[in-house]
């Protein structure tokens, strides 16, 4: 028989969901409202181990059973926390994905196998939280248009060196594409398709 | 002074979820707006619930508000420009009631305002979200009523029959005769309704500092405005956009800058210019503005500080 110390444990989610959930997502609008920018999501949070507990608060917020999530191969660990506390469906394929947890520093990572909407429906695309190491001391990487003052210069760390080349050509497809956010520790910031990349070539 | 930041008094109703909405109906506004946010300007489709007030007495916006607004929040609620107008102080109350959060009417004071048809005079922060109450979302739809043809105009960027409408003014009037709803093009990409603000109210939207957001509950759209996101009123080289503007400052608060409303005085054609934004005007007479008519009958009628 097999004993109840063998199985995976489950972390918690949120202590309390509704207020929780509240300040969560107004960091994520702050934060998509303002490209570059970081924000702190200060929920206390168990979650699986390998995913950072910003990339957890993120999809604890936003996914339920109406959102299939996919999990890069790396962060498998994480389907059964979000099948017990959001109740989602986690896929095995990307394509009919609406959200997605994705791994930064992957070499694999293709933003094109994600749905980017259609031209009468941009909306229908996947958002992807991606993971990473840190925001600080990665590579330089310009930044600009909606919801950037001029220009802004953010260095986020353990992304593979093609990272910045797909994101800019994701965002070349705008309004179609699909949209990024980062995530590391507790904080997280957002790159949406609107977004103008500029450096990415020296960058990487 | 100003009427500061008012505490909602008495707990929330906990016989409501907070903010009224249920947690998956949030969840799914959350979902749209960051779409909205992603694509500015473009019209998010969204599962729009039934609200305890009819449809067309700002659903959408007060949906939008519920899914945003957190207990540590401080909202207004303006109603062409007022304060003190039934649609602002029963939406106040609304949200006072199910999400225990404090009011004000001071712009400055507030993390939320929810407006219908105007934009505040006092110019807006950053980290503000204003959250407009939209009637019709489609700027497109006085031009063609099929759903299915708006949306191939926005998805190819095909506006030419917006600019021949605007034409069609100049060649009747000698200038576009829109004065509200004056379709802006955001983002260089999607046409978009300002809502029914006075095309005077257009450029604050323009790199606004703040977050902007609409909903339409009945049209059942979201879509948003990020700050510091260009937004063009839709005009022509030889003809270029121009505001609203007034012969005489505010009868009130004597303010040379602010949107003035008509008000009839008398039956024998008497008549006189206040600002619509109550709280404005409010801010300058007690800074010791005074305006033509302060201090008459005519100004006690409209003027709450009773001088």
């Amino acid at each position: 028989m097999q004993s109840m110390s063998s199985q995976p444990q489950l972390g918690k989610g949120f202590d309390e969901p509704v207020l929780a959930s509240q300040r969560c997502f107004r960091q994520i609008l702050a934060a998509m409202s303002e490209p570059g920018s970081v924000h702190r999501l200060g929920e206390d949070v168990e979650s699986p181990t390998g995913v950072s507990a910003a990339a957890m608060l993120v999809l604890l917020t936003l996914v339920d059973h109406e959102t299939p999530v996919w999990l890069a191969p790396r962060f498998a660990s994480a389907a059964t926390y979000l099948r017990f506390h959001c109740g989602a469906p986690v896929l095995e394929a990307p394509s009919a994905a609406t959200f997605a947890l994705v791994d930064g520093a992957s070499v694999d990572l293709d933003l094109g196998a994600f749905n980017p909407g259609d031209d009468r429906y941009p909306d229908r695309s996947a958002t992807l939280v991606v993971g990473c190491a840190a925001f600080e001391g990665g590579r330089d990487v310009s930044l600009s248009g909606p919801g950037i003052r001029g220009d802004i210069t953010v260095s986020p760390a353990g992304l593979d060196a093609a990272f910045w080349q797909k994101v800019a050509a994701n965002n070349a497809r705008y309004p179609l594409g699909v949209d990024l956010i980062l995530a590391a520790g507790n904080e997280i910031m957002c790159i949406p398709r609107s977004t103008r990349i500029a450096r990415a070539a020296e960058a990487c | 002074m100003q009427k500061t930041v008012t505490p909602s008094g008495s707990p929330r109703d906990e016989a409501y979820n907070f903010a009224y909405l249920d947690e998956a109906t949030k969840r799914m506004v959350r979902r749209a707006l960051l779409k909205a946010v992603a694509v500015p300007g473009y019209q998010v489709p969204f599962g729009s619930r039934e609200m305890p007030l009819a449809r067309g007495w700002g659903t959408g916006g007060i949906q939008v508000t519920a899914a945003v607004i957190g207990p540590e929040d401080t909202l207004k609620v303006i109603d062409q420009g007022a304060d003190d107008t039934t649609n602002a102080v029963s939406i106040r109350r609304f949200f006072a009631r199910v999400a225990g959060v404090a009011t004000t009417e001071a712009t400055a004071e507030a993390s939320i305002i929810q407006t219908r048809h105007r934009i505040p005079e006092a110019p807006l922060e950053a980290g503000q979200i204003l959250v407009y109450q939209v009637p019709q979302p489609e700027p497109l739809r006085k031009l063609e009523s099929s759903e299915a043809e708006t949306r191939k105009m926005h998805a190819w960027g095909d506006y030419g029959p917006m600019y021949v409408r605007l034409y069609e003014d100049i060649a009747r009037f000698g200038h576009v005769a829109t004065t509200y709803s004056y379709p802006v093009l955001v983002n260089g990409r999607y046409v978009m309704s300002p809502s029914p603000i006075p095309k005077f109210d257009n450029p604050k939207m323009h790199m606004s500092a703040a977050l902007q957001l609409f909903g339409a509950g009945r049209e059942k759209r979201i879509y948003a405005i990020p700050p510091w996101t260009e937004v063009k009123s839709l005009d022509f080289e030889d003809h270029p956009f121009e505001v609203q503007k007034w012969d005489e400052p505010c009868a009130l608060c004597g303010a040379p800058d602010s949107y003035l409303d008509e008000v009839i005085t008398d039956d024998q054609g008497g008549r006189m210019f206040v600002c619509s934004d109550t709280h404005y005007c409010e801010g300058r007479r007690d800074a010791g503005h005074r305006g033509r008519l302060l201090g008459t009958d005519a100004g006690r009628a409209l003027a709450r500080d009773g001088e």
